[in-house]
């Protein structure tokens, strides 16, 4: 406990790997415009695990494809900024955002069955990822591609980098995701539900890995997932959305054991075990809105227990609130309405 | 591997067997084969005689068993028609319908590929859309129209080529071919061109929808995720997962290309198998319509099998299954 409260202490000294403010994605098509992302603003530092919760339809996975410039083409980033290190990614050409993924930014999907060219031999696509980005011959990049493999964790990785895809288990192809995502060695990785295809064992195998990377590496992982087991085991910090928006941020620890959001403490009030996939992210009743018919005000304040006149109007703001930041009228910007 | 090729070829044998028999009865089906071969002034005891000789009192088993016996050594019988035995006529028209189905097939394929290709990787281009909508000009307009449309543009009013016939054919062995005379090349033109439209924009669909799933993979979003270039995702990545399947498709469409030449081989009166058919059809000439069923079944059969092993060759899953 108190090596974490160090760790995370430094953490939050540091100067943001990414930085996230207002950022805001549309979708335009014949029917109109829909806003998707509305005014998205959080921050990750090296060496720190941001999880990203939130039901299905969020906005989780769009968050991640916005940063690294894989919104679909009716998508776009319409405001806001979207700085690595000192510099914009948010308004780079095609080439130089090529450059990012993979280099800087990996990305690993949720599901490995899927992930990998059933045609080519995991060699060859290791090789082709690290000779896109370094300059390197192909033997180097083999070689190093052995080394990849044996990092994650694949036993006879000399032996096993001539084997096709389907020639792997589902965690050991997740393994083989993880170590193309590290090709180039990137500071951050964003993980779509890295586990949630996987068998439940093999879920807590995989985390570890992602957890001994952090650590041997410094390497920085947004977590995306609906699995709040998940977020309790390996996040520093806690991102929680909401129809677009994020509706509260902060410590994990803190977060889980005193939410301030009532939809954050729906979401808590049954933490499911890790891996448990009977019990998700569905303590409240009602839906979250469509995006063409998100309410005024807080888009949460129909299904909300304390909701209030204020929240049909206008929108709340994330503001500080009991640990971290919440956009929720019970935390007011005026000190004295303490609830 | 070895286990479902075996499979595949027993398979093929009794698909062929059922052809063979539909073939088989057409002799008791169409006309008395007596009556056939001897005309109408015959009398009794020369009809008696003849079907001793064919051996048409014995039993149904007895006669399909000789049938088949002989269909393997390539015996047909005579033509009722041409009074020739059948195996000749079919070398004479075999070359002439392999040359034009292939050459169609190379076209097709030639240029349904790389016209897919790019309608599905630009889809929103102009060029794509010119060609999508030729596309669906090319699928609907009937075989013999296309063929006749030809005839009275280059033939009738320009006067470039022929409007019909095979040019001049030069004979390597039993093989007639029309490739080695400039009048054989030009005469092939037409036909190619007729016989490939309905088949080119099959293709052009077919790889443009394949890729443009293929493109929606999660191994795409993954390898654009990595920043491979966009060549490398397109070519190297999606690209061959598109031609996984359209191989299948394009090898069995070889089959039919040389079954439905009969359309083209009429319109441009090509003297290939098509033409053969349609006026063995027309004389209910049975030797021959027997002779080209099971010729086109053997056709289709062995394509299919060619087929499918190229298949395991390319798709390392199927190889690997096949190895367990
Ligand atoms: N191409 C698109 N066009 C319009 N809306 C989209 C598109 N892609 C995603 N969306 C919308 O964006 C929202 C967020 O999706 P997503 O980020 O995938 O959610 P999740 O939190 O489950 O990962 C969803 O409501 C979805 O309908
Ligand atoms: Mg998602």
């Amino acid at each position: 406990m108190m090596q974490e409260a160090a760790a995370h202490k430094t953490a939050s000294e540091a100067a943001p790997l990414l930085d996230v403010r207002d950022m805001t994605v549309q979708f335009f098509s014949r029917h109109g415009t829909l806003t998707a992302l509305d005014n998205v603003s959080f921050a990750i530092r090296p060496g720190e695990v941001l999880g990203i919760v939130g039901e299905s339809g969020a906005g989780k996975s769009l968050t991640g494809a916005s940063i690294v410039g894989l919104l679909p083409d009716s998508g776009r980033v319409t405001a806001g900024e979207i700085r690595l290190g000192e510099q914009r990614i948010d308004n780079l050409d095609r080439t130089r955002m090529r450059r990012i993924r993979g280099r800087e930014i990996g990305l690993i999907f949720q599901d490995p069955q899927t992930s990998l060219n059933p045609l080519l031999t995991v060699g060859k696509q290791l090789v082709q990822t690290i000779t896109s980005h370094l300059d390197m011959s192909a033997a180097a990049a083999r070689q190093r591609g052995i080394e990849l493999l044996r990092d994650v964790g694949i036993p006879a990785p000399e032996r096993r980098i001539d084997s096709y895809p389907h020639q792997f288990s589902g965690g050991m192809r997740q393994r083989v995701v993880i170590a193309l995502a590290l090709c180039a060695d990137p500071r951050l990785v964003i993980a779509d539900e890295p586990t949630t295809a996987l068998d439940v064992s093999i879920q807590a195998q995989v985390l570890a890995l992602l957890q001994d990377l952090v650590r041997k590496r410094g390497l920085a992982i947004m977590l995306i997932t609906h699995d709040m087991g998940v977020i309790a085991e390996v996040a520093d910090r806690i991102a929680v959305m909401y129809a677009g928006r994020i509706v509260e941020i902060g410590p994990v620890r803190q977060v889980i054991d005193s939410p301030s959001h009532p939809y954050t403490a729906g979401l808590m009030s049954a933490i499911p075990k890790l891996g448990d996939r009977a019990r998700r992210l569905v303590q409240i009743d009602g839906n979250m809105p469509r995006l063409d018919a998100v309410p005024s005000g807080c888009a949460f304040n129909p299904r909300c227990p304390r909701v209030m006149d204020i929240c049909r109007v206008e929108r709340p703001q994330l503001r500080p609130a009991r640990a971290g930041h919440a956009a929720c009228h019970l935390y007011p910007a005026l000190p004295q309405a303490e609830t | 591997m070895l286990g479902m090729l075996l499979r595949r070829m027993v398979e093929s044998l009794i698909v062929l067997f059922a052809v063979a028999f539909i073939a088989f009865s057409l002799f008791s089906f169409i006309g008395d084969p007596v009556n056939n071969m001897l005309g109408q002034e015959a009398t009794e005891a020369e009809r008696l005689d003849m079907r001793e000789r064919l051996g048409l009192n014995d039993s149904v088993i007895v006669q399909f068993t000789r049938f088949i016996g002989r269909a393997v050594q390539g015996e047909f019988g005579v033509s009722y028609r041409q009074s020739r035995p059948v195996i000749d006529l079919i070398a004479e028209s075999l070359p002439a319908t392999l040359e034009l189905s292939f050459f169609a097939m190379v076209l097709a394929v030639g240029l349904g590929i790389p016209i897919g290709i790019q309608t599905a990787i630009n889809r929103d281009s102009l060029v794509s859309k010119a060609l999508m909508t030729g596309s669906l000009i090319g699928i609907s307009l009937p075989t013999f129209l296309a063929g006749i449309l030809l005839i009275m543009i280059f033939s009738v009013k320009l006067g470039w080529l022929p409007s019909f016939g095979r040019g001049q054919v030069v004979q390597l062995g039993w093989w007639g071919t029309g490739l080695r005379t400039w009048s054989g090349i030009k005469a092939l033109i037409l036909p190619t061109i007729t016989l490939a439209i309905f088949q080119m924009t099959l293709i052009v669909r077919l790889v443009r929808s394949e890729m443009l799933e293929v493109l929606q993979a999660d191994f795409i979003k993954f390898a654009r995720a990595r920043g491979l270039r966009e060549r490398l995702v397109q070519f190297g990545y999606a690209l061959p997962n598109t031609l996984v399947p359209v191989i299948t498709i394009v090898g069995l469409q070889l089959g039919s290309v040389i079954a439905f030449a009969i359309v083209t081989e009429t319109v441009f009166q090509w003297p290939g198998m098509g033409l053969l058919f349609i006026q063995s059809v027309t004389f209910a000439d049975v030797p021959v319509m027997a002779a080209y069923l099971i010729l086109i079944a053997l056709i289709f059969v062995v394509i299919n099998l060619l087929v499918d092993m190229l298949y395991y060759v390319i798709d390392p899953r199927l190889r690997s299954m096949g190895g367990l």
